[in-house]
């Protein structure tokens, strides 16, 4: 293998693709070779870094330096500075927020705060690379597994580390792998839940787009463990980039013999299929994703019985998340216990989490489970930007809730989740500031589980239909003495009577934000006000006549005439005309125009 | 490969309908031996021929052997299945949350004003259609709007007719389900 002097890691997750990575890659390729050290520096194209926010960015080994926010031409300039003369190229290096440059990526806070299990190698190796995974110890907890041949001792092992579902529900990874095992029936399936559903969560693509060979391995692992032959990984189809890399993963295994018939020579066939999904929410869940891979209509069925007893056509399955199957190799090569020392209680291991919304950083972490949400959204997000305050955190996306300011100090665990009437659930973490309404949250998410409801069941197809209108009402001014008990009761039976999860989890986020935000809701039902401004139909515009100079910009702004006045002389907003767009807030450089 | 070479000429059928049963019967061979084959027949249809014609749901049920109600129930059933013909050019807005608190709402009504539709529709031309998607997974960097399949990240309203500048003329549609071009 040929030796390089200098390796030069390129971010080509989704998120730098729409930044521009590639040509940034272009630049350097197209400067290595004009200064003729293409055969010193390798450039690899990795999965998702997870500082989203950055991209384009690259790290330069040995150094470990993190330049962000590249253009083809920066690019260059490091090519001729850092990797021709070796030296940091100081002004395109992160700065903290006090302007103090921190070249090497392990010191900037972003990273030094996590610990990455699931993502240990997402950002660090080329996703379409099998020698890269085997370089990192990939494949060898599945040859060390087949080698012992005793699916029963892998079972213990993943029982030992307290692996809990990533998915959502939190069911204990062990002991689901032990009923599918003792399941009578045959042959067995195996499915990975790649449908990331939550708007707001991408962990699950950035695994699979980062490194596809750890999901594949610990699914043969799984494989072995239950006793199943095939497995399928059902992807949604927003998702392509991850589609491709897992397909080119596949054959890559299946070439080296880690998928397909006697996996190194022990007998054990194991193979792996895609299919793609078609755009439904609901077939996250378990059973609707198996009706969806039968070729029907993904429409949840009662359980019992469990996919573990009848699965896929009938048949025991096991179905774990990408996440959850990423944790499983390192658990079975540094050992169940070392696993379990990590994290809380009674929830071990780590998490990883999308941080998006009004946050500093944007992008992936992955922290231990037990750290506070403050340490997640101050230490490692960087807080709130533009000198905004902090107003709610929305977890475990429209099945979960928002936690206000003061319990930013509960631990990060499914338990205490739980108890602040929310869940970990995916791992979508969407920051609002003073800006966001929580009526109108609340309503966003009902609406969603409106349009996603399959419809089998009346309490979701009817029930959610009625607190999306009684919402609709309070956002436009028409609310009702009683609305609010109205919500509590409704979103509480619902809960109670709802066929699948995602009818007794939909009222979730509107009964939270009641719960922590409740004078929030009050003003907009009683004073018709909504202190956020955000809900149209209950904002008026109008022009600070002391401060309006006359420019005129907000008259031609705005798109129905609403706006009259002469020329230097202040404007006057007619609001019986005004649609509220705010086009004349944005057109005004003076500020004058207020809500 | 064909189960039949095409009978059914009802009158004023094109041309460019046998050729699209031609597809459906290519494909329905391709997987009609695979268990549970539909929705990845649809997809393969879909991705061919842009939409759903009911004729070729029709030939779908006939030959997969299975009753109409079943495909048209899982094609009215996933919003990704189109029954009908779609713009050259799909553009996506992403309502997920992240995106929505970000203020992607803003930059729907934009869309609905410069190319004078409706969420759901087609422009006049044919040249693009308006949709709404849950989240693309480039949270990070949202408010994010697809176009087909590049990725257009951090979109504001003002920057929307230089998006839809770039689809004048020779951008032509892939539908091959990859990530394509790249933009800064
Ligand atoms: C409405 C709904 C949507 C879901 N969406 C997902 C999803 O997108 N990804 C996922 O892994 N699990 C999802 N789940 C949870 C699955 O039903 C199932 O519990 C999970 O895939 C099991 O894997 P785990 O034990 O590894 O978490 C969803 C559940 C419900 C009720
Ligand atoms: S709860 Fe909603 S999504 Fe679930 S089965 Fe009932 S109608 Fe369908
Ligand atoms: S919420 Fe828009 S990309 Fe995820």
């Amino acid at each position: 293998m040929q030796q390089y002097r200098a390796h030069v890691l390129v971010c080509g997750g989704t998120g730098c693709v729409s930044s521009g990575c590639h040509a940034v890659k272009e630049a350097l390729l197209e400067g290595l070779k004009t200064h003729d050290l293409a055969d010193e520096v390798l450039v690899v194209k990795t999965g998702c870094m997870g500082p989203c926010d950055m991209g384009p960015l690259i790290v330069v080994y040995p150094e470990g330096v993190l330049y962000r926010q590249l253009t083809p031409e920066s690019a260059l300039r490091i090519v001729e500075e850092h990797l021709l003369k070796g030296r940091v190229v100081e002004d395109l290096v992160y700065r903290t927020e006090n302007l103090k440059p921190v070249p090497v990526l392990e010191e900037i806070s972003f990273f030094s705060r996590q610990t990455r299990i699931a993502l240990r190698n997402t950002g660090l190796i080329d996703p379409e690379s099998i020698e890269e995974y085997i370089a990192r110890d990939g494949y060898l907890a599945l040859a060390r597994v087949l080698q012992q041949g005793d699916p029963e001792a892998v079972i213990a092992e993943v029982k030992k580390s307290g692996l809990r579902g990533r998915g959502g529900g939190g069911f204990p990874t062990g002991l689901k792998w032990e009923f599918t095992a003792r399941a009578p029936g045959q042959p067995k399936y195996l499915v990975c839940n790649a449908d990331e559903g939550d708007p707001g969560a991408f962990m699950d693509r950035s695994i699979l787009e980062g490194d596809p060979h750890s999901v594949l391995e610990a699914m043969a692992i799984a494989g072995f463990a239950v006793g199943a032959n095939q497995g399928y990984v059902y992807v949604r189809a927003e998702y392509p980039l991850a589609v491709q890399r897992l397909s080119v993963a596949i054959e890559q295994a299946r070439r080296y013999g880690t998928l397909g018939s006697n996996i190194f020579g022990t007998g054990f066939d194991f193979d792996v299929e895609i299919r793609v999904g078609a755009g439904a929410f609901v077939c996250g869940e378990e059973t609707a994703l198996l009706a969806s891979i039968e070729g029907k209509r993904g429409e949840p069925r009662p359980r019992p019985p469990f996919p573990a007893t009848e699965g896929l056509w009938g048949k025991p399955t096991l179905i774990n998340n990408v996440e959850t199957f990423a944790n499983i190799p390192p658990i079975i090569l540094g050992g169940g216990e070392s696993f379990a020392s990590i994290g809380a209680e009674k929830s071990k291991g780590t998490k990883v989490f999308a941080l998006a919304g009004k946050i500093r950083n944007t992008g992936l972490v992955e922290v231990p489970m037990g750290i506070t949400l403050r340490e997640i959204i101050y230490d490692i997000g960087g807080g709130i930007p533009d000198g905004k305050k902090f107003k709610a955190a929305q977890i475990g996306g429209p099945s979960g809730g928002c936690i206000p300011a003061p319990c930013l100090d509960v631990p990060v665990d499914y338990e205490s989740m739980a108890e602040l009437g929310t869940m970990m659930g995916s791992g979508g973490l969407v920051i609002m500031d003073e800006d966001t309404c929580m009526v109108d949250v609340a309503k966003f998410f009902i609406e969603f589980c409106k349009d996603e409801s399959c419809g089998k069941c009346a309490p979701c197809r009817i029930g959610v239909k009625r607190m999306l209108e009684t919402l609709e009402r309070i956002t436009t001014g028409e609310g009702r003495e009683g609305d609010l008990e109205l919500l509590e009761e409704l979103g509480q039976q619902i809960k109670d009577s709802a066929l699948c999860g995602l009818g007794q989890t939909a009222p979730n986020p509107v009964l939270s934000t009641i719960r922590y935000f409740r004078e929030e809701y009050e003003a907009h039902v009683r004073d018709k006000c909504c202190p956020a401004k955000v809900c149209k139909a209950l904002l008026e515009y109008r022009i600070l006549a002391d401060v309006c100079v006359g420019c005129g910009a907000c008259k031609k702004a705005c798109p129905v005439g609403a706006i009259m006045g002469e020329r230097r002389q202040p404007h006057e907003i007619n609001t019986a005309v005004c649609t509220r767009c705010g086009a004349c807030v944005e057109a005004c450089r003076f500020d004058a125009i207020v809500r | 490969m064909e189960l039949s070479s095409c009978s059914c000429r009802a009158m004023g059928q094109a041309a460019v309908d046998e050729d699209m049963l031609k597809v459906a019967d290519e494909v329905v061979a391709k997987y009609r031996d695979k268990p549970g084959p539909l929705i990845q027949v649809l997809h393969e249809i879909q991705v061919r021929l842009g939409y759903l014609p009911r004729e070729v749901l029709v030939r779908v049920a006939e030959g997969l052997g299975v009753p109409l109600s079943d495909v048209s129930g899982a094609v009215t059933f996933y919003g990704l299945f189109s029954l009908k013909p779609k713009g050259r050019h799909t553009i996506s807005v992403c309502m997920g949350t992240a995106c929505y608190v970000r203020g992607s709402d803003r930059i729907i009504e934009r869309l609905e004003k410069d190319l004078k539709v409706k969420v759901g529709d087609t422009t006049q031309d044919g040249k693009f259609s308006l949709q709404v998607v849950r989240c693309v997974g480039a949270c990070g960097l949202a408010p994010v709007v697809t176009v087909d399949n590049d990725v257009y990240a951090r979109v504001k309203p003002e920057g929307i007719p230089a998006i839809l500048n770039r689809y004048d003329g020779e951008a032509e549609r892939t539908q091959d389900g990859r990530a394509r071009a790249v933009h800064s």
